[in-house]
């Protein structure tokens, strides 16, 4: 864990050339280098077979050469000739061949290595040549060397693919001449450095249906063979490193994708209202403004969620107010939406690099996090609270605090977002003029304690991921734990019901934000509870609406009912799913094994 | 082990073609001097290079107007040094 929190987390914006989401491991391509293995050979008996295969490469490369130089011929292309001719004396240049030969024979090292050595040799002496023209030609050397090294990796390929399935190919660029060569079975999505949406890698990736990011300008500086990665192709975006909160997101932004079928979207734009007229206003929950087209589409009325910690992660110094409200403000002047819930800062302080001196948290699920690092860090913290006051002016928003596990922390929280505003007025800025200030219902004393929050707050929005991962003392990201992550819990339902129940009785809305919010099995639960809002993942909306279209409040109570009625939590869950595939037996079907 | 030489030919030319000895004029010329079995050295400014390397030859950066002393040895030195010059004379058949 500890070495994960190490890797800096990186969010690039490229141009999206095919839809999708995927989550793999980095492979650096590069079509010298790193599909080197560089070795010693385990002992000298096995020179010459080192150099046997030097030589046979050196062969296969002058062969392919000739061929090429054969089809120009063809074609009658006379002014690229000499230059295979160079190619073809640097591939028999004996001095090269003879100094290849010798690493290898007195490093003992693979051949690969000992090209690499005489490459660095020539490298040296041609820059040491006064004439540009001349000290360029290592350009030539370095082709050759390349086509070299290919036909040496070419006999163990496997080596070069051992980091597995779901490989992300990184790179500058592709050209045919790479991709013809990859190993295409394990390759699961692209993100390049240039390119745009004609180039190959976006046809290849379009063709094969893979996902695919180019125009990133610098992810191979930011990524290594090996770092876990995420391409989303629909919004442009590639993550390299994410941590596990963002991780688990994608993976359920994945899954959804790769379910999300058009028959789906028709239902995206329509209300989520139930036959017997209940209606249920439906979110999107974003991270980055690039998801807004797509979350458009899918049907979000609102953004129910938007995470700010992204503002946060990319940089080597804090975010401005400038910083936050550039971003926040192309969320919430977009078209079509009722209003934006800005989400202030969730994560830990070790996501700054100027406080990683901080002492590393054992537990920091439940460490100095969210509303408690702000209030902490109050300078940074008005930062935020005046960007989202400014951007207020251009547009209806909301803020949300997260974490809240009391009343003490609400009321610290308004004053200082009441010194802001105050700050902004004194300085005669324009700002929103009203807000709603909502508490995130997270963590169990704040449920159990809604009655007291709800007379601080205009909203409630329960985050089930953190409450139920709170309720029931499990890590999330602890695999051997993850059989006791259940949402249909009866605990999470009583805590749930409570908390609606408590805000209704003051007269105060209540959302859902966190994944139960998006998924269909629970939907008809989740109108029984009497939710004002539900709001997802925007590629889950158009289903879940389809589902509450179809149904009624009615139902959705008695289902509720019964279900509450249950002592164990496996009863609960086999009960629901049985009802929703009788209920809705071509949504569920097919995917409940 | 001293090794008996049949030839040993020693001239000294300027180069006239107007980018020197570039990619294309050391390919053609290495071309020529594979042909033969005598070993074939450049020298320039106090360094030599093996006239059948194209890489060696590059490393020379030899420019236009530039002296070069050719060194063959072997049985077929003569006729090698022969064509040689005639390439480099010929402006290595550009211009």
């Amino acid at each position: 864990m500890s070495a994960e929190q190490g890797k800096k987390t990186f969010v690039l914006k490229g141009i999206g050339v095919s839809p999708g989401v995927v989550i793999g491991k980095v492979y650096r391509f590069d079509p010298l280098d790193v599909q080197l293995s560089f070795y010693k050979l385990e002992d000298l008996t096995l020179i010459p077979k080192e150099i046997a295969r030097f030589k046979n490469a050196l062969k296969q490369s002058e062969l392919e050469l000739l061929k090429i130089q054969e089809n120009l011929k063809k074609t009658k292309v006379t002014e690229p000739l000499y230059i295979i001719d160079v190619h073809i004396l640097i591939l028999q240049d004996k001095k090269f061949i003879s100094r290849t030969i010798k690493y290898i024979r007195r490093l003992g090292v693979n051949a690969e290595w000992a090209l690499r050595m005489t490459l660095d040799h020539y490298k040296q002496i041609f820059e040491g040549v006064q004439d540009v023209y001349i000290s360029g030609r290592i350009s030539d050397v370095q082709y050759v060397s390349q086509r070299i090294l290919r036909n040496l990796s070419g006999e163990k390929k496997e080596v070069v693919w051992a980091i597995g399935d779901g490989v992300i190919v990184v790179t500058h660029d592709l050209s045919p001449a790479d991709t013809a060569q990859m190993k295409m079975d394990k390759v699961v999505g692209f993100a390049t450095d240039s390119g745009g949406r004609t180039s190959h890698t976006a046809i290849v990736a379009r063709s094969m249906e893979l996902p695919a990011v180019v125009g990133l300008d610098n992810i191979t500086r930011n990524a290594r063979t090996g770092d876990e990665i995420i391409v989303d192709g629909t919004s442009g975006l590639v993550v390299v490193n994410p941590y596990p909160d963002m991780l688990k997101r994608y993976e359920e932004k994945r899954l959804l994708y790769s379910v999300s079928k058009e028959e789906y979207l028709k239902y995206a734009k329509l209300p989520a209202v139930t036959t017997d007229d209940y209606k249920v206003q439906i979110g999107g929950n974003i991270e980055f403004v690039e998801e807004m087209p797509s979350a458009i589409t899918h049907g979000v009325e609102y953004i129910g969620l938007y995470r700010t910690e992204f503002i946060y992660i990319n940089r080597e110094e804090l975010p401005t107010e400038d910083d936050h409200f550039k971003n926040y403000s192309q969320v919430v002047t977009t078209k079509g939406l009722l209003w934006s819930t800005i989400r202030t800062f969730d994560l830990g302080g070790d996501k700054f690099l100027s406080n990683q001196k901080q002492a590393k948290e054992l537990n920091p699920q439940l460490g100095l996090r969210a509303i408690r690092f702000c209030l902490k860090e109050v300078e940074l913290f008005k930062t935020q609270l005046r960007a989202i006051w400014r951007v207020g002016a251009l547009g209806k928003v909301k803020i949300l605090f997260p974490m809240i596990s009391g009343v003490e922390e609400i009321r610290e929280a308004k004053k200082l977002l009441e010194e802001a505003k105050n700050e902004l007025l004194a300085e005669g800025v324009k700002i929103a003029s009203e807000m709603e200030i909502g508490a995130m219902i997270e963590v169990p004393t704040a449920a159990i304690i809604a009655d007291k929050l709800a007379r601080e707050v205009d909203f409630f929005s329960i985050g089930t991921n953190d409450l139920i991962q709170y309720s029931l003392a499990i890590d999330r990201a602890n695999e051997r734990l993850t059989y006791l992550y259940e949402p249909l819990h009866p605990a999470v339902l009583r805590l749930i019901k409570k908390v609606v129940d408590v805000a209704h009785d003051a007269k105060i809305r209540v959302a859902m934000c966190g994944e139960m919010a998006g998924d269909p099995l629970c939907s008809l639960i989740l109108l029984g509870l009497e939710l004002d809002e539900l709001s997802m993942n925007h590629l889950a909306i158009p289903r879940v609406k389809k589902i509450i279209r179809e149904s009624t409040l009615q139902e959705s109570k008695l289902l509720l009912k019964k279900a509450m009625s249950f002592n164990t939590a496996a009863e609960v869950r086999a009960y629901v799913q049985e009802y929703m595939l009788e209920r809705f037996p071509s949504e569920f079907q097919k995917e409940e094994d | 082990m001293e090794r008996i030489i049949e030839l040993i030919e020693i001239k000294t030319l300027k180069l006239k073609n107007k980018l020197g000895m570039h990619a294309r004029a050391a390919a053609a010329f290495v071309k020529i001097a594979q042909q033969f079995k005598a070993d074939i050295f450049i020298e320039r400014k106090g360094q030599t290079v093996n006239g059948k390397s194209i890489l060696g030859i590059l490393t020379l950066a030899c420019p236009n107007g530039g002296m070069l002393t050719l060194k063959v040895e072997g049985e077929d030195a003569l006729a090698a040094l022969e064509q040689l010059e005639k390439l480099i004379e010929n402006k290595f058949g550009e211009d």
